[in-house]
């Protein structure tokens, strides 16, 4: 009887408190889980549709489309279209998890093994968040953030301010360097750095601003071009980057806010790149948890069917006919492969040896899986793990849409013939650097009108939506502050066409 | 771990965000109330509620591959096919755009927000653009207050300002050096002590010599001079009448469809909205005619049915009645719209015109004449246009209206009329 960590839907502090420590037990000590320190929030309805707004985070600088996004959550979730999320979870150290206070306790366990503990051991230990994100110090950058651009606002005027960040928001997918860096910044020293940089790049020379003549000859000679693009690091594939080192007429707040936008879109990078692996180890972790629970009595039947009621639902798979389809869900995949992987590595049989060598029968399942959520993304998880069992179990089917033929076309289906098909075309799909258009400065005409050129490599024929793509551009043009033009080049340097942008848009 | 309760926080951060985003899309939006208002009747329009925008309008641009180009797509629950199939696309080439058009697509190109009372009129108003002038000028003032303005060296003792006053007294004393009665008390006592101690003769000679100046002074520097003295002055202020009545006349004789009725009622409601953002209180009197006028309710204006001829002074003699009953002029702003077809007896033009410009025009604030006719039909002057034109500067604002898509401009340049009038 006194096993029992709680009893009834409610909760109390006490209760999460000790199912946190019974939780903590098993996921560090069974399951072998490193974790940040957790802190775990308990919040309202209200402060939870607050929080979607503003991409999850609890403090971030103020901008329209948050407020945009705002008024759509609340009119969905006012209107029952949609329920709001049990949880968020913010890769900081300490991992701060929220929960909402209407949550029964079950779900308020659920909620602490997924997230406190799944999504905090991924976050913590995954290269792609070791190599991008700086836990310990997202907050403080973020009040740092928040306060600059106040007081940006404040000096320059919120319009100003606006034209810069919606500018910068329009180039989020392009302000990422898809390389990990060399050394890692410190996001404490931002702030200083910041003032030393507004003091240096008024001093610095910039050799876009160079007026003086060059003695008799003013013609540039070869070397001069390289070495310009060796300053200019060009071609550059980050364009926030670019603009924010080397657009001409950006005042010092401007480049900064640029800045900050990069960093954001570089914080929220590694979780484009592990949505099925993230949540599909959350999942895992909660199951696991859960059933363990439920194992030593520590919950009741009830409390764990109520569990499985909404497990079930989280990892629920429409068919693609489904009106409700809307892609792969990422805890149903990821939760079948790390599912398939445990089993593989305990009861493996002849296609496990065949297809997932490394793991079959290791006996490990848990070492297997730390060493997988730590040194994989979605890309290479699928490419190296999605066995032909899973793919049977989702009846997957690659289909091709080849604009030049009339109908489309099932290239390849879950047999012998299509496994690897499916599972290279399913990795493909989780490429970003793949499903995003690759955009890179390609040069900049100093010599005659300070024209900034971009390439777009189109793959497989693969335009630009146009009618945005021109927006974009003229936010563009507004940073660079001359023409500039966006060519979009096929494999073997055809120009497929060509989008131009004045250097005074609106 | 650490467990933080946090729902004791202010909720609503994203109040700000939504702000911006509501100036952001301001134009879009004032575009939808505007939309949005034409559809309500008269109780709802200041409700706020629900507007819906298009959201190219709002966009958030970036790069990111159009329809083209050759694609696979891995889709789960495959049941039938086998490799090699070929499968019609979807919905593919021009059925796809009307489809998107008619069922969910409309849920992506669209966009509803809802708005509060406060916003939904502010948006409202705003696209009236009336001129800060022609604001101004709606909160006519009326009323005389009074109020405090400083100090006056004159005035009637009752308004005497005491502690003025006697500050500047005591400034004035110290300025010139006045013994205090201290100061005076002390000599005299030094004088007597010299006495009684049997000082040497100069001694007290002197003594008393300082004593006879200080007296002196003390007597030739008065306590309390009239130039000291202030009075509390007051000054007459106008202060605004925060009520207002607006008096709705609408012929509602057998010529009157129903569409112009609903014309009329628009601009009723506009004026509506409009007082009742400017005035803390807002009566409405609605007075409908035929050959005879009578003050109804709301519900009877505008939905019975009535017949007979059409004599536009009833209505006027009905509402000067009724102003000079219950709305005197220096407690209320007396607001006039009326709506008419623009048919009148001959005969009763000379009544009508007398009674508003005499006994009407004067006590109005404003006073509005809409002709309201059916869409598409040109028609000449009529009779009340005619003789309301005749009545030169001192003529009511007079517009025509054949379409609800009519009343907002139409409102404005009502509005702008009476500026220029003010300037005249």
């Amino acid at each position: 009887m006194s096993q029992l960590l709680y009893e009834g839907a409610d909760w109390n502090f006490d209760t999460v408190q000790r199912a946190h420590d019974v939780i903590e037990k098993i996921a560090v000590g069974d399951l072998g889980l490193s974790v940040y320190p957790n802190q775990i929030e308990v919040i309202t309805a209200e402060q939870m549709l607050d929080a979607y707004a503003s991409t999850g985070m609890p403090i971030f600088y103020p901008h329209w489309s948050f407020g945009k996004r705002f008024v759509q959550h609340e009119q969905f979730y006012r209107k029952g279209l949609s329920g709001l999320a049990y949880e968020i979870v913010i890769n900081s150290s300490p991992c701060i998890s929220y929960i909402m206070e209407g949550n029964t306790m079950t779900m308020q366990t659920l909620v602490i093994a997924h997230a406190a503990f799944g999504h905090n051991h991924f976050f913590r230990n995954n290269y792609t968040f070791k190599d991008w994100t700086d836990p310990a110090g997202i907050l403080d950058y973020l009040v740092f953030a928040r306060s600059y651009i106040a007081s940006c606002e404040d000096r320059y005027g919120v319009s100003a301010v606006e034209r810069v960040l919606d500018a910068a928001h329009a180039l989020m997918g392009q302000g990422v360097n898809s390389s990990p860096r060399r050394r890692r910044p410190d996001l404490k020293t931002e702030e200083a750095r910041q003032r030393e940089r507004r003091m240096n790049d008024e001093r610095i020379h910039n050799e876009l601003w160079r007026t003086l003549p060059r003695g008799a000859a003013p013609q540039p000679a070869r070397e001069d071009e390289t070495l310009l693009r060796k300053l200019l690091e060009l071609p550059q594939e980050n364009l926030l980057y670019f603009f924010e080192k080397n657009a001409p007429k950006l005042a010092p707040w401007q480049r900064e806010i640029l800045r900050i936008v990069r960093l954001m879109a570089q914080y929220f990078y590694p979780q484009r790149l592990t949505k099925v692996m993230n949540e599909g180890t959350a999942t895992f972790v909660h199951y696991t948890i859960m059933n363990k629970l439920h194992e030593q009595g520590r919950i009741t039947d009830g409390a764990y069917l109520e569990f499985l009621a909404s497990h079930t639902n989280v990892i629920t798979q429409p068919t693609f006919e489904d009106p409700h389809y809307s892609g792969m869900n990422p805890y149903a995949l990821g939760f079948a492969m790390m599912q398939d992987l445990e089993r593989a590595c305990l009861k493996p049989d002849d296609e496990d040896r065949i297809w997932l060598p490394d793991i079959a029968g290791c006996g490990d399942p848990m070492g297997a899986l730390r060493d997988i959520w730590a040194n994989f993304r979605d890309e290479s998880f699928v490419l190296q793990y999605l066995s032909p069992k899973v793919i049977r179990q989702f009846r997957l089917f690659n289909l091709l849409d080849d604009p030049g033929e009339p109908t489309l076309l099932v290239e390849a289906i879950h047999n012998e013939r299509g496994y690897r098909r499916v599972r290279a075309a399913l990795g493909r799909s989780y490429d970003v650097a793949y499903s995003d258009p690759q955009i890179e400065v390609a040069a900049v005409d100093l010599a005659g009108d300070r024209r900034l050129i971009l390439n777009h490599k189109v793959q497989d024929g693969a335009l630009l939506a146009e009618s945005e793509a021109r927006s974009v551009l003229r936010h563009i043009a507004m940073l660079w502050g001359y023409e500039v033009r966006l060519q979009e080049i096929d494999a073997d340097g055809r120009v497929l066409k060509e989008h131009n942008a004045g250097s005074n848009p609106q | 771990m650490q467990l933080i309760d946090k729902r004791l926080n202010p909720s609503g951060k994203s109040l700000p965000n939504r702000q911006r985003f509501l100036r952001r899309a301001r134009a879009i939006i004032r575009k939808a109330v505007s939309d949005a208002s034409a559809d309500r009747n008269i109780r709802e329009v200041d409700g706020g509620g629900a507007v819906v925008i298009p959201a190219s309008g709002i966009e958030e641009p970036h790069f990111h591959r159009g329809a083209a180009g050759k694609r696979g797509h891995v889709l789960p629950g495959n049941r039938e096919f086998l490799e090699g199939d070929r499968l019609a696309r979807p919905g593919g080439g021009g059925g796809r755009g009307q489809g998107s058009q008619a069922g969910q697509g409309e849920g992506e190109d669209q966009f509803s927000i809802v708005l509060s009372a406060e916003e939904f009129l502010d948006f409202f108003l705003e696209d009236l653009e009336l001129p800060h002038l022609e604001r101004r000028r709606l909160a006519v003032m009326k009323s005389q207050g009074i109020r405090r303005a400083g100090y006056a060296s004159s005035g009637s003792p009752a308004n005497l300002a005491v502690l003025r006053t006697m500050r500047n007294a005591l400034a004035r004393r110290t300025a010139l050096n006045r013994p205090s009665s201290e100061d005076v008390r002390a000599l005299e006592d030094e004088l007597e002590r010299a006495e009684r101690d049997g000082v040497s003769a100069d001694e007290i000679a002197a003594l008393r010599q300082r004593l006879d100046q200080m007296r002196g002074r003390s007597r030739g520097i008065p306590y309390i001079d009239p130039i000291d003295i202030r009075f509390r002055r007051f000054e007459p202020q106008p202060r605004p009448v925060a009520q207002a009545v607006m008096f709705c006349l609408m012929d509602v004789s057998g010529s009157m469809t129903e569409h112009m009725k609903d014309l009329a009622k628009r601009f009723f409601m506009l004026l509506y909205v409009f007082l009742n953002k400017r005035y803390e209180q807002v009566e409405i009197v609605f007075i409908r005619h035929t050959d005879e006028a009578k003050e109804v309710d709301e519900d009877t204006f505008f939905h019975s049915r009535e017949t007979g001829g059409t004599r536009v002074s009833t209505a006027l003699k009905e509402m000067a009645r009724i102003a000079a009953e219950r709305y005197p002029i220096d407690a209320w702003n007396i607001y006039a719209a009326q709506a008419s077809d623009g048919d009148n007896e001959r005969a009763d033009n000379p009544e009508a015109i007398a009674l508003l410009s005499e006994a009407i025009l004067p006590i109005c604030q404003y006073f509005a004449y809409i002709e309201v006719s059916e869409p598409d039909r040109e028609t000449a002057m009529s009779s009340v246009w005619k003789a309301y034109e005749n009545l030169g500067e001192d003529a009511p604002a007079m517009r025509r209206v054949s379409t609800r898509a009519d009343i907002f401009p139409v409102f404005r340049e009502l509005f702008a009329r009476q500026q220029e009038g003010a300037g005249a």
